[in-house]
Order: C-alpha cells, then sequence, then structure tokens
C-alpha cells in the first residue's frame, strides 16, 4: 500500500514544476515530430540559445488530431503556434478565422511549386509515393492504372483516420478526375487492406504483408541513411505524386506574440531547416543542402492541380473513396 | 452495509454515470444535431456482426477448454492459466503484427504452404476479424468460466464417480449450472468489447467493408469535427450496448451450489478418451496463443538488443504507477459496488449501467471530458490523475462481472452462519468474504492493473509535454520510423503489464 501512495504522489504534483520565469512559448505539433528521434528535441535546443525563452512543443496525436485539438481549445488555446498541418487539412484550418496572418514574408521558400499564402508557412515538404523491396519486385508499376492491372498487393492508409490516406484519395482523385472511382474499383483487389494509420501501414509492409506501401518519397533514405540499407525504393508513377507540404501558423490569441514571430521566423532559418531531413524525413523547405542519401530519392512532378482542398470537395473525394471499396 | 462501503459504491455509480452520459452531453452542447448519416448503417451492421461473432466462437471454444483446465492437473497448468491474461492485455497494433507474424501472407503458415507451392493464406476480413478477437478473448472467456468451474465443490465430483454418472447425468447436473451462469456473463463482455474495436477491425478487416462504428466516431471527432455526430454514434453504442447487456441478464442466472469443505480437488475420471481429447484441445490452445506471443518476443528482443531508448526508464515508471492507481481505485469501487449491487434491491439495474462503461468509446470519453475540464483546469495538469481514474472506470464491469458472483455464492453458503454468529463489517470481510474471494479478486485487480497499464485511452488527448506512458512512446516511435525499438518497447509494455496481471492473479490464487 505504501508503494501504492508513494506512486500517486509521485503522478500527481508535476503541473507545479512546469512553473518558471521565463516566456513560455507552446508549439502543438504531430507526434513524431516530439518523439527522441523526431526534430523536437534538436529545434528545442537551437531555438532556445537564441530567444532566451522555453520552447514547450505539445505531441497532440497526427496532423488530423492536431487540427481537431486546436478546434476543441478554439479562442482558448494555450497554443501560440500549431506547427504540423498540410495542404489538405489548410483550409478547414483557415476556416477557423484561428490563425493570425505572418507577420513577414517568407524568406527563401524553395519549394518544387509556387507557394503564395499569407497565413500558412511551409516548413517542409514530400511526395506520397509507393515504397516497394527494390530485391523483391521486378515490375515497378509506373503508374495507378499499371499498378491496378497487375497483381501486386499493395497497404494503404484509410482517408478517413489518416493524414497520407487522405492524400491518396486526393491523388486519385488529381490524376484521374471523374474516372476516379473506376480506378479505386480497379484497385480493390490489389488492396491488401487499409490500416488506421501510417504505422500500423508500414509496420505491415515491413514484415512483408505486402508488395507495396502508401509512404513517400523519402522513406527509402531512412532506410539508407539511419540503417544503410538501399531495398527500399518508391515507386515514379507518370501521373505525377500528391505533394504533401507541411505547414505551421501563428494562433491570433497567441499571449506570447512577439516571440510567436520570432519562432515563425526561426521556421526558415537553417538551423531549422537542417534538423528536418533526417529527423522527420522529408525535403527543407528551403534551398538548404539535403544530405547525401537524399540525392538517390527519385525526383518525381507534381500532380497537376490545386495544392489545397475544400471541405466540400474533401469530403466528396471521401465518400467516393468508402463507396467504390466497400461494394 | 458499512458507512464507507456505502460512500465508495455511490462513489462508483457516480462516476460510471458521469463517464457513460456527461462526455455524450458535453459534446452535444458544441454543435447542433443532424441525422445519422446514411454510410453508418453498414458500419453498424458489421460491428454487430463481427461482435456477435467473436463472442459466440471465443465462448463456444473456451467450453471445451475451461473444462479440459479444470479437470486436469498436469506440469505448467498454473503458468497457463496465468498465460490466458496475456493476449488481452496486448496493445492492439502489437497484437496484429504478433498475428501476422503466424497467420500473415508471409506468416510461418503462409512460408509453409509455400514449400508445396500453395498459398499464401489470405485472412484479411470477415475471419482476420475473428481470429484477432478470438486471439484475444477465447482465453479470457476460458478465465470466467474457469472460474464458474472451481466454484464447483469438489465433493461433486467426488460423488459423481462414486455414483458413476453418465456423463450426460454428469453434464445436466454439474455442468450445465456452471454455463448458464457463466456463458452469458462472458459472451456480454466479449461482445462489448469486440463492439468498439476499430484499429485491429480494420486492419485485418482487409477494407472499408469492414468499418466499425468506432471508427466512424474517430472519423467524426478527428476529420470531421463534427461533435454530434460523434454523440449520436455514441448512443447508438450505448443502446446496442444496453440491449446485449438486459438480454445477457434476462438469461443469466446465478451458479448454484451448496458450500463446499474446500476439499482439493481430484480427478475421478480416468478413461483415456476424454484424456486425450483434453491434452489435445490444450496443445492446440497453447499453439494458437502461444505462436503469436512468441513472435512479438522474438521481435522485442531484436529491438532490445540495439540498446534501451533513452526516456524508456522514465516512461515506465509512469505507466506503472498510473496501473498501480488505478489498479487500487478500481478494487476499492469494484468492492464497494458488487456488495452494493449484492444488497440493493435494484443491484441488476445498477450493475447494467456498469456494463454500459464497456460500450462507451475512449475517443468520446476523451473528448468529452477535455470540454467539461479544459475551461476550468489545465488538462496537462491532470493527466494522470484523469487518465488513472478512467482507466479505473473502464475495467470496472470486468471485474464486477468477476468479483459479484463470487461475492454472492459466500453469501449464499456463509451468509446465515456469519450473521448469526453476529460477524459484521470488517471482521466479516477479513475473515470470510476475503480468504474465500480471494482468487476472483486477485484475478480483477491483476486485469485492472494490466489493462491500464497497456491503455493508450486519454491520456493522447491530455498528454503533457515531457511526460509520455510507454504505450504512448511505442507509438511515438512507430512514427518516427523506429520499428525496432517499437517493438522492443512493445515487449517492455507487455512483459510488465503481464507481470503486474501475474503478481495479482498468482497473489489471489496462492497465497
Amino acid at each position: 500500500m505504501k508503494n501504492i501512495l508513494t506512486a500517486a504522489a509521485l503522478c500527481l504534483p508535476f503541473g507545479s514544476l512546469m512553473a518558471e520565469e521565463k516566456p513560455e512559448l507552446v508549439v502543438y505539433t504531430y507526434d513524431s515530430f516530439v518523439s527522441d528521434w523526431g526534430p523536437g528535441p534538436q529545434i528545442k535546443a537551437a531555438f532556445e540559445a537564441e530567444c532566451d525563452c522555453t520552447l514547450t512543443l505539445v505531441g497532440a496525436g497526427d496532423g488530423a488530431a492536431l487540427l481537431a485539438r486546436i478546434r476543441l481549445e478554439g479562442s482558448h488555446s494555450d497554443a501560440d503556434i500549431v506547427l504540423g498541418l498540410d495542404n489538405s487539412l489548410m483550409e478547414q484550418a483557415r476556416d477557423l478565422d484561428l490563425f493570425a496572418p505572418l507577420a513577414t514574408a517568407p524568406v527563401g521558400l524553395a519549394l518544387p511549386v509556387a507557394w503564395e499564402d499569407d497565413t500558412f508557412l511551409p516548413y517542409d515538404w514530400g511526395y506520397l509515393a509507393f515504397v516497394y523491396d527494390n530485391t523483391k519486385l521486378e515490375t515497378v508499376p509506373a503508374n495507378f492504372e499499371a499498378l491496378a492491372n497487375s497483381d501486386l498487393s499493395i497497404v494503404i492508409q484509410d482517408p478517413r483516420a489518416s493524414t497520407p490516406g487522405l492524400g491518396l484519395a486526393l491523388w486519385v482523385k488529381a490524376a484521374y478526375g471523374e474516372n476516379a472511382p473506376d480506378i479505386w474499383a480497379e484497385l480493390s483487389d490489389n488492396i491488401v487492406t487499409v490500416t488506421k494509420g501510417w504505422s500500423e501501414a508500414y509496420g505491415m509492409f515491413l514484415e512483408g504483408e505486402s508488395d507495396l506501401v502508401l509512404s513517400y518519397t523519402t522513406s527509402p533514405a531512412y532506410h539508407l541513411i539511419a540503417e544503410e540499407d538501399s531495398t527500399k525504393s518508391a515507386a515514379q508513377f507518370d501521373e505525377g505524386h500528391y505533394m504533401q507540404i507541411e505547414v505551421a501558423a501563428k494562433l491570433a490569441n497567441s499571449d506570447e506574440s512577439e516571440l510567436a514571430d520570432d519562432f515563425m521566423a526561426f521556421i526558415t532559418s537553417d538551423a531549422f531547416q537542417n534538423v528536418l531531413p533526417e529527423t522527420n524525413w522529408m525535403y527543407p523547405a528551403t534551398g538548404v543542402a539535403v544530405p547525401e542519401g537524399f540525392s538517390e530519392m527519385i525526383t518525381p512532378m507534381p500532380v497537376s492541380g490545386p495544392l489545397t482542398i475544400s471541405d466540400v470537395d474533401r469530403k466528396a473525394a471521401v465518400e467516393e473513396w468508402v463507396r467504390v471499396l466497400s461494394r | 452495509m458499512s458507512a464507507p462501503v456505502k460512500a465508495f459504491g455511490i462513489t462508483a455509480i457516480l462516476i460510471v454515470v458521469l463517464l457513460v452520459f456527461a462526455p455524450i452531453v458535453a459534446l452535444l452542447t458544441r454543435t447542433g444535431v443532424e441525422d445519422i448519416p446514411a454510410a453508418t448503417w453498414p458500419a453498424i451492421r458489421f460491428t454487430l456482426l463481427q461482435a456477435t461473432l467473436s463472442a459466440l466462437i471465443s465462448v463456444t471454444l473456451a467450453i471445451p477448454l475451461a473444462k479440459a483446465l479444470a479437470r486436469r492437473r498436469f506440469w505448467g497448468r498454473s503458468v497457463m492459466v496465468s498465460l490466458l491474461g496475456a493476449p488481452f492485455l496486448l496493445p492492439s497494433i502489437v497484437a496484429v503484427l504478433g498475428l501476422l507474424a503466424i497467420w500473415g501472407r508471409s506468416g510461418i503458415f503462409s512460408d509453409g504452404l509455400a514449400y508445396f507451392g500453395l498459398g499464401p493464406l489470405d485472412i484479411y476480413g470477415l475471419e482476420g476479424v475473428l481470429l484477432a478477437h478470438v486471439f484475444f478473448n477465447l482465453p479470457l472467456a476460458t478465465r470466467m468460466l474457469l472460474q464458474g468451474w472451481q466454484a464447483i465443490p469438489s465433493e461433486h465430483f467426488r460423488l459423481a464417480a462414486q455414483l458413476d454418472l453418465a456423463p450426460r447425468a454428469r453434464f445436466v447436473l454439474l455442468e450445465m449450472p456452471v454455463l448458464r451462469g457463466a456463458v452469458p456473463s462472458a459472451l456480454l463482455v466479449i461482445f462489448m468489447l469486440c463492439m468498439s474495436s476499430f484499429a485491429v477491425a480494420l486492419a485485418l478487416g482487409g477494407g472499408p467493408k469492414s468499418s466499425t462504428i468506432e471508427l466512424a466516431i474517430y472519423q467524426a471527432l478527428r476529420f470531421e469535427f463534427d461533435l454530434a455526430g460523434a454523440a449520436q454514434l455514441a448512443t447508438v453504442q450505448l443502446v446496442i450496448g444496453l440491449a446485449a447487456a438486459a438480454l445477457a441478464f434476462r438469461f443469466g442466472t446465478d451458479t448454484l451450489f451448496g458450500g463446499s469443505l474446500e476439499q482439493p480437488y481430484q480427478n475421478w475420471d480416468k478413461r483415456r478418451w476424454p484424456r486425450l481429447m483434453d491434452a489435445s484441445i490444450l496443445l492446440l490452445v497453447v499453439l494458437f496463443i502461444g505462436l503469436p506471443l512468441i513472435a512479438i518476443l522474438l521481435n522485442g528482443v531484436t529491438g532490445l538488443m540495439a540498446g534501451f531508448p533513452a526516456g524508456l526508464g522514465l516512461a515506465w515508471s509512469i505507466s506503472v504507477g498510473i496501473a498501480l492507481v488505478s489498479a487500487a481505485l478500481a478494487l476499492a469501487l469494484a468492492l464497494s459496488l458488487a456488495h452494493m449491487i449484492e444488497a440493493s434491491s435494484s443491484g441488476t439495474r445498477i450493475e447494467l449501467v456498469v456494463m454500459l462503461l464497456l460500450a462507451t468509446s475512449p475517443f468520446v470519453i476523451g473528448t468529452g471530458l477535455f470540454i467539461l475540464i479544459n475551461p476550468f483546469a489545465s488538462p496537462f495538469e491532470l493527466a494522470l490523475p484523469i487518465t488513472a481514474l478512467v482507466n479505473a472506470a473502464l475495467s470496472l464491469p470486468l471485474m464486477l462481472r468477476i468479483i459479484r458472483p463470487a461475492l454472492g455464492r459466500v453469501d449464499r453458503n456463509y451468509g446465515s452462519l456469519a450473521s448469526g454468529l453476529g460477524m459484521r463489517g470488517w471482521s466479516r470481510f477479513r475473515l470470510l468474504t476475503w480468504p474465500q474471494i480471494k482468487p476472483e479478486l486477485g484475478f480483477a485487480t491483476g486485469l485492472a492493473a494490466a489493462l491500464s497499464m497497456g491503455d493508450l485511452g486519454v491520456i493522447t488527448l491530455f498528454a503533457p509535454p515531457d511526460i509520455q506512458t510507454l504505450p504512448l512512446m511505442m507509438y511515438r516511435q512507430m512514427g518516427s520510423y523506429q520499428m525496432d525499438a517499437a517493438a522492443g518497447s512493445a515487449l517492455i509494455l507487455v512483459a510488465s503489464s503481464f507481470a503486474l496481471f501475474y503478481l495479482f492473479d498468482k497473489g489471489g490464487r496462492h497465497a
């Protein structure tokens, strides 16, 4: 019993330990950003070295959970900055009227597409892609039609629960428009299963459950650089690839407004950008050099069509996906 | 009933009512109500189908297994009874990967088939969902039935052997009453648990055909931010849960046997066929349960060989702390509730409401509590106490199903005698009730501790920076490509959950 009480005592009072005198900047982000292997720890150290403040990174699930969290808290949120929404969620986020315009125009952005937005600031980006094991796959499909006509197996994520899954639904929609349902119908016998999130899908692929998995063109770079394993490759599709552009924005109700502006400016600095490739495994948003292994990655074209999507169109694309695959 | 017991019991009921209904009300206050979208009907249908089949298959298979475990004594039996708790404690993603290592397209069976030019095995679809749910719940059902079997006084078996009862008569006189008591209860618990399955059902279900109500809730809360829609779906789940519980209570009866002198059980049945039958059943189950566990173990060991990640120790202590606090809380609440239900004329109704907790959605509870708490206090500061409380509450239905029948048995067998002797209050509990229901208490508390340990639950919404539980850490590792490290954390998580469970369970059975 004594042990239990000690444990209880240990659990309760940590809230009071967080009181500090330095100003505190609170950034809400997704879980993998704050993990020990993510960019979080290095970003925190780098920013605190120059701001004389405390940078608190709060992990709030994945990108969609992050948006839901901000919606829940509304204008009462403790967050000063939200970092980790992407272009597929951006319009939903904008409609909330919770975000403040950027104090200064972003400097040095080098995305493969033109980017102009007065609220959301890109910090990294990547292309969705199907990743495969190049020691096992002989014929690599060159587009969705080839994939659908092959007997290759794929694991994908559910667009109702996962941001890459949503990206795939939007990718097919952008590439095939009205014919998207036909592509999905033909793909349905290739789909081994659909998972709740990226981790489950990628884990199942690594266990050998499918020939390909929906991930990013930069996923092989992780295996190459961190594990010295060159057996993973991404398939280049000639329809072009869906771009995921990850963005940050400042909340209008931030009580550390100046500090938040400083952090937004810090995002496009080399100190921030250099951390991303080997922690977030995405391309930096500015022209900083990428690590060597990245040069071996495929460099596809972005799929044509708008970068962002309205809430109505997003819902329609997801409903179409469910309808076709439920048959 | 003494005053503290009553106070605890009423507190428990308040907590239950709060957690079942308040989150739904909180969600409804934020947005308007619309009709349930047509797309959810297939989800409701699939949820009912898979949960019903999962419960039926698990319990049907559990009957011969529990019988075999009850009437055989063999080396390793005690370990096996405890190991039956293990699958139930696995985080869903770990269990899925473990099952796929055996049954997947490149699992050992598929590899074996490939040797003969066949396969691969394709389990995705309803069969995959059922496989996983039976893997999770067959052991739980077995433990619940075994509990019933062990309530049969050993003298009855001796008498049955002396009278040389035919198997049929033995079944009617001894086993039928046990099954009448335990089967509806086990069916209900498993039905409810499978109803709110979501990640497993989706991953092994093979596509949106296998969508459950819980997925629709998750989608409504995460992507659509349709809080009212989520509240409606949660209500649908509650109504289904209520109907299932009412049905199970209608057909379930308490098992009535006379008292026993607590003679150790001996098996007088020496026939060879039943023995062979039992042995093969036990062997099959050991393989079915054991192989995926071994796969998880091997994966985890590989992950841990690469080194212990920083932060593992802290995450582990937080998780164990939460688990112990919530187990202690759950034990106090469940015992008081069980006393109250036994003593009250409206006991069944109280238990019905408690059972509804199994039909709640963790996402709805998390979001609802967040809406309720956020205006008044920082959720960060309350994260750990709330997690402990919610975890404790969520294990109440299961604990109650285990503890309450045991309490009833003691009261029926010894109640009048104890009252005649003037035993009351604490001394009656210490001298009579405690020694009698200790195995059930140990089992139930072990489950509560281990479930709390492995639960991701509300901590995801409330987790303050720098504080993470072991399951949260594991998921974050997976999200950063650290699959091997995650397998290592999963092993530590599962081993710790199981150790907690084992300590309580074994402690209850032998101390």
